[in-house]
């Protein structure tokens, strides 16, 4: 179980294809795992190191520093609020316990019915719209405390169709047609001057 | 088409009626789709390079002195110039992790024309003989990474990336990575250990910096969105033209985050080094001032890592030199501003908890001296501290960066500035950025500090038992 799946499977041979090394590639992997799953499992850790040519420990050794990567089941939508200091300045704290008692949990807590987890987040990029959260890595902007309770009732009843469930980044994969891709090779076979600086140095010597 | 407004389509940008170099497709609600950026003098600029030699395109950049985005703005061309010649292979690290407290510019960009920065990537690749670029995302941005999936999708099938690009022998590949959340990633040497599969956490340099020993040991180039994003347009007009913007030794424009208390908040590009802090926090075509019936009280003017600046710095121009000289640095691009509701003491810990947070636990100043930080400074808020406590801080911030660290001036107590950048006892920045907030609280604020700090002397530990002094 939790293994990638047989598409998700090509999707990972596909991701390291684009790299010069395969254990490049882990970061992207374990996303793709969570994409599966909604988090981490350690089968898929096993399946990644297989495919990288890595050991488990060095998966999960990587995996574990990133803060994106959970390892135990959390809820479908995670709700990131940012208190870092722009949205402070307007209120983000005020908002964060307001979605605490909303949700009836505190940060880092998950809802009984597995749908919400909350988080207390760092900067999200999105100062100037304060206070900015994200559900599941997509934006919410000037966020009242009323418009904290619509987005969770629209959440509830299915309407928030631009939301993912947990896990999901792009909805776009990166594709190097194979008549197209200029050749990515491990560094060792890659030692040779490229062909236009080795034409334009010839140029300038005569 | 100037709308001198918000842009619907991309919250947190706002027109403004100066010149626009790297924003100004953002007006179109398509500026995102190949279709849009070939109609508005799209991938021109990559036709102007192939049309020329790499020296020449190389050149062209070190003439316009075009300085780096991500927050220490050196000269790219000058980096450009450090690659050791012919150990190939070379890599291009495009760094998209923005993650600075108040920062955001580069996540608008690869938003709103991501291939623009792409054309960027091609053209440096072509002038330095790169074999192969990387675009790293930071983990969040998912919108981001759609549209530079999609980008890099498009491109490929109408042959501007890939293999013979537009019909020349120019060939490089280029790839989209994309992180897991972790700020520390944004400095160079960590984006490369993340691209490598590693824990995020920087090597230590000197000696070796990316350009000489990078991505698998290779010479690698790390630039900025921001910075790859300025390459075609000065591809396509010239240096000379780049340098009419903005002064003499910050040409061009910049992008500029401004949030807090201001009427408009939101995302500008401006010229450097004319245009100045009064300019952007009071200007009608900006922020337009402060908030209704508040006046200013301080504000960072350069991410969450710059000591903070006082009404009385509005004048200086946005400007590496006169800023650095006044004690703190325009680094990312981010000015938070606060009005005299703000609670010195809270804003500071804020942004020490950031560091504390973030720090990647490598080198013990950083690790054990910012969670400590964080712990006196809450204990202050809280109404818990101790009279020795301002102190303690000072002292352990001193342990991470030996001062003294830079801070404005405080004309009221004839104090003077002390100047960028800060010295340390760490790898890497992140350690002494979390200095900045406590030394430019406390110079200007202590008696705020000393208003929370309840009565009680220092607690004695005494062999067996802990007693408490009134
Ligand atoms: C802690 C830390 C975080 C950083 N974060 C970023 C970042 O998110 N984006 C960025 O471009 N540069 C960041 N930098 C700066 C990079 O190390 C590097 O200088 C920059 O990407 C070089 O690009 P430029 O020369 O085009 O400015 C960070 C530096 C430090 C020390
Ligand atoms: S200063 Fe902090 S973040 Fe930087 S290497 Fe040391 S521990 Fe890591
Ligand atoms: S401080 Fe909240 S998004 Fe930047």
């Amino acid at each position: 179980m939790s293994r990638f799946s047989t598409d998700n499977e090509s999707v990972a041979k596909e991701i390291i294809s684009r790299y010069p090394l395969p254990k490049s590639a882990l970061i992207p992997l374990l996303h793709l795992a969570q994409e599966q799953n909604g988090w981490v499992t350690d089968d898929a850790m096993l399946h990644i190191a297989e495919l990288t040519g890595t050991t488990p420990a060095e998966v999960k050794g990587t995996g574990t520093f990133y803060e994106m990567f959970k390892f135990h089941p959390v809820g479908r939508y995670v709700i990131n609020i940012c208190s870092n200091l722009a949205c402070q300045l307007l209120g983000a704290e005020d908002l964060l316990e307001h979605a605490e008692r909303k949700l009836g949990v505190k940060v880092g807590g998950t809802t009984a019915d597995g749908l919400f987890t909350l988080e207390d987040v760092e900067c999200v990029a999105a100062c100037t719209e304060a206070p900015a959260l994200q559900v599941n890595y997509r934006y919410r902007l000037r966020v009242s405390v009323d418009d904290f309770d619509q987005l969770i009732d629209d959440i509830r009843s299915g309407s928030a169709s631009d939301i993912p469930e947990h896990g999901t980044l792009s909805l776009v994969r990166q594709r190097i047609p194979a008549d197209r891709g200029a050749g990515i090779v491990p560094p060792d076979e890659a030692r040779e001057i490229p062909v236009w600086m080795a034409r334009n140095e010839v140029a300038e010597q005569s | 088409m100037p709308t001198h407004a918000y842009v619907p389509h991309a919250p947190g940008y706002v027109d403004n009626d100066g010149p626009k170099i790297v924003t100004r497709r953002f007006p179109f609600e398509d500026s995102y789709t190949l279709r849009r950026f070939e109609a508005t003098g799209g991938y021109d600029g990559l036709r102007s390079a192939l049309g020329r030699a790499p020296t020449e395109v190389h050149s062209e950049v070190r003439d316009a002195t075009l300085l780096g985005r991500g927050g220490a703005g050196f000269p790219a061309g000058i980096k450009w110039g450090f690659l050791p010649p012919g150990k190939y292979p070379y890599y291009l690290v495009v760094n998209g992790d923005e993650s600075e407290p108040g920062t955001y510019k580069d996540r608008l960009l690869m938003e709103r024309d991501p291939h623009q920065v792409i054309e960027g990537c091609l053209i440096t690749c072509y002038a330095l003989g790169l074999s192969q670029c990387f675009l790293y995302v930071r983990g969040e941005m998912a919108l981001a990474q759609e549209r530079i999936a999609q980008a890099l999708n498009d491109a490929y099938a109408a042959g501007y990336v890939g293999r013979n690009i537009l019909g020349s022998d120019f060939s490089v590949d280029i790839t989209m990575s994309w992180g897991a959340g972790a700020y520390i990633v944004g400095e160079e040497t960590a984006l490369i250990e993340s691209l490598e599969g590693h824990r995020g956490r920087p090597r230590l340099k000197p000696p070796f910096f990316p350009a000489a020993i990078g991505l698998y040991g290779q010479p690698t180039i790390v630039n900025n969105i921001e910075t790859m994003a300025n390459v075609p347009w000065l591809m396509t007009n010239g240096a000379e033209q780049y340098k009419t913007y903005g002064s003499e030794s910050s040409p061009g424009t910049r992008m500029f985050a401004v949030s807090g208390h201001v009427r408009r908040p939101g995302v500008y590009e401006v010229e450097q080094g004319v245009t100045t802090f009064r300019d952007l926090l009071y200007g009608d075509n900006f922020c337009q001032g402060i908030r209704e019936g508040h006046e200013l009280k301080m504000f960072v003017p350069g991410g969450g890592s710059a000591p903070w600046f006082f009404p009385e710095h509005l004048d200086l121009p946005l400007e590496a030199r006169p800023v650095g000289a006044a004690g703190s640095m325009l680094g990312s691009g981010a000015i938070m501003v606060m009005d005299e509701t703000t609670d010195a003491v809270k804003a500071a810990l804020r942004l020490v908890r950031f560091y504390a947070r973030e720090s990647c636990g490598k080198c013990t100043p950083c690790r054990e001296g910012t969670t400590w930080e964080e712990r006196i400074l809450q204990r202050i808020n809280d109404g818990e501290g101790r009279p020795s406590d301002i102190e303690l801080l000072l002292d352990v911030a001193d342990n991470i960066s030996p001062g003294p660290y830079p801070v404005a001036s405080h004309p009221d107590e004839d104090l003077e500035a002390v100047p960028f950048p800060p010295r340390q006892t760490t790898i890497c920045p992140l350690g002494p950025s979390s200095v900045a907030p406590i030394t430019s609280t406390i110079r200007r604020f202590r008696h705020e500090y000393e208003a929370k700090i309840t009565k009680r002397d220092s607690i004695p530990v005494s062999a067996g038992s802990v007693e408490v002094e009134s």
